[in-house]
């Protein structure tokens, strides 16, 4: 009886399990494997060099470009923790009724739900050069030239990050709220704490896995991001992932290859870093 | 923190923020909304030169845009799919997570790789597969697989945390009177879980039909939805872009509303015929 049981617990979980097989592993040591390929215009020729990692890493451009992206990702990162956090904050503290709770959250949930490329887009009569925004400053009298730097640029960039990815923050720091005693929180009261010592002292490190956890997708979700910079940039900005795709588009597979390997460690190493600070399966 | 007492001004503060953040998330989807009914002689931005409905109807016209209905076609056929064998394999996979396993961490941690390891890198790694193997990429096989390797860790993640909630002592009862597994999973787990299946089914659905980065490499000749528009954000300067948005972005509501309006009417039937224990007059 308990060897069929466990028979069956595996047949339950190899649907998932080859998925992952198929189109995780695999794939991945393909990229490592062909990152050590020969390549000219046409093909790609199985070999072993690493050619491919010096001309990448004795680059400038990769460095820069390398450089600009984790400044994208670091940020982003703050901005929508800070906002993130808030807006947490708000739902988990200040809406008392359980169903406007809900509601708000939802509300909060659904773009996320809808086209990211589609809500790039739609910043575009907001922010162009005869934009909302624009029209409305020159009606003021704030500005008397329209401003340049709105659309394709490094603040668009930010800004639509920031639109499509402050959720992924949201979502996790409003899950740890809900979970803190507020009897903790009339404790501190009690003790004499002010409204700041109380978030500082009490709320802000009981809410740290679910900081982590927002953190580690906003993160690993910039760092491999080529759609929003190559929209949002108008191709004036580099990104690592737009570096891959241009070797792509260019039929240098093995050098794209090298570069994702590169960076995979990069993004492994930071995620690393932060799931120190939290364990996932405690959180669901 | 009394209930009932008055509102501190940090709340109205916080409100206040917090409208501002809703204004952030929906008001850019809402303005392309009103450009996309544009007049036939109107622009990319404001003022409206007119109301109609001639941008949708270009949408329509071959030659106008790429292939929008076929590839409309393909990405909800894909994410249709996608949706189905999303919550099949989720909810197996939950139910061998009850128990204990040899390989279920290194299960656990490849569903986490899958989240974390960026988009871009799946899609090369399997368009590079199937070039290596000499294999065709189409939208209904490598695309499909990518896809997957998405939406099946929300689809793990969420039956985790419901399944930590489960009152196992429903499953118990159904055994001491005499219900096969089989009978146990299909008129007691699967009906209290229901809710939650259709939210990874929305889960499911919405991720594939939206999804950019994972279809890249992997579609082959034809192109998914989100490939096609992003297409067209590099040649098209006309309204008929937006009108485009609007149609997506209006099948992503009409899903999302479906699967919440489910629920709710799911709900509101376990509370109308459930228990009434302890409720004795």
């Amino acid at each position: 009886m308990k060897r069929i049981d466990a028979w069956v617990t595996y047949l339950q979980v190899a649907p998932l399990a080859l998925v992952f097989l198929l189109f995780l592993v695999v794939p991945i040591l393909t990229i490592v494997v062909v990152s050590f390929f020969d390549y000219n215009t046409t093909s790609i020729i199985p070999a072993f060099l690493i050619q491919n990692y010096e001309e990448l890493l004795l680059s400038p451009v990769t460095w820069q470009t390398y450089l600009q992206t984790l400044e994208f990702t670091v940020i982003t990162w703050a901005l929508t923790l800070v906002i993130g956090f808030t807006i947490a904050y708000f739902l988990a503290f200040h809406v008392r009724s359980a169903t406007w709770q809900t509601v708000l959250f939802l509300v909060c949930t659904i773009p996320f739900w809808t086209s990211n490329i589609i809500r790039m887009i739609s910043w575009i009569p907001f922010l162009g050069r005869n934009g909302l925004l624009n029209t409305a400053l020159l009606h003021l009298g704030v500005i008397h030239q329209p401003l340049e730097f709105l659309l394709f640029s490094d603040f668009a960039v930010v800004l639509a990050y920031v639109h499509l990815y402050t959720l992924f923050m949201v979502v996790p720091i409003f899950n740890s709220m809900m979970r803190i005693d507020r009897s903790l929180l009339e404790a501190a009261l009690d003790a004499g704490a002010s409204g700041w010592q109380t978030l500082w002292n009490v709320i802000i490190p009981l809410c740290k896995p679910g900081i982590a956890i927002g953190s580690i997708f906003v993160v690993t979700i910039v760092m491999g991001d080529f759609v929003t910079v190559r929209l949002m940039s108008g191709g004036q900005t580099a990104s690592v992932g737009l570096m891959m795709m241009n070797a792509m588009s260019l039929l240098q597979y093995p050098a794209a290859a090298a570069n994702a390997v590169v960076l995979l460690i990069l993004v492994l190493t930071t995620v690393a870093a932060m799931m120190r600070v939290v364990d996932i399966r405690k959180e669901l | 923190m009394k209930k009932n007492g008055r509102r501190k001004p940090a709340f109205w503060l916080l409100a206040a923020f917090f409208a501002l953040f809703v204004l952030f998330l929906y008001g850019p989807t809402i303005t392309i909304v009103i450009l996309s009914f544009q007049g036939p002689s109107g622009g990319l931005t404001f003022p409206m030169r007119g109301v109609s409905v001639h941008w949708f109807g270009n949408l329509f016209e071959k030659q106008m845009v790429g292939d929008f209905a076929g590839s409309f076609e393909r990405s909800m056929i894909l994410g249709f799919v996608t949706m189905i064998v999303t919550v099949l394999v989720s909810f197996s996979a939950g139910l061998a997570f009850r128990k204990r396993f040899t390989g279920s961490t290194l299960v656990f941690y490849l569903a986490i790789a899958s989240l974390i390891v960026p988009s871009i890198l799946i899609s090369l790694g399997i368009g590079l597969l199937y070039r290596v193997l000499g294999l065709d990429a189409a939208w209904y096989s490598s695309a499909f697989g990518a896809h997957l390797t998405w939406t099946l860790p929300f689809g793990l993640l969420i039956m985790f945390a419901v399944f930590n909630r489960f009152d196992r002592r429903y499953e118990e009862a159904a055994r001491d009177l005499g219900a096969t597994s089989w009978q146990t999973v299909r008129h007691v787990i699967v009906p209290i879980l229901l809710p939650s299946l259709i939210g990874v089914g929305l889960f499911g659905f919405t991720l594939s039909y939206d999804e950019f980065a994972r279809s890249l490499y992997t579609s082959g000749t034809f192109n998914t939805l989100p490939l096609e528009i992003y297409g067209m954000t590099t040649n098209v300067t006309t309204p008929v872009l937006y009108a485009l948005g609007t149609v997506t972005t209006g099948v992503s509501f009409l899903v999302i509303a479906l699967a919440l309006v489910s629920t709710v009417i799911l709900r509101r039937r376990r509370a109308r015929y459930g228990s009434d224990a302890g409720k004795a007059a």
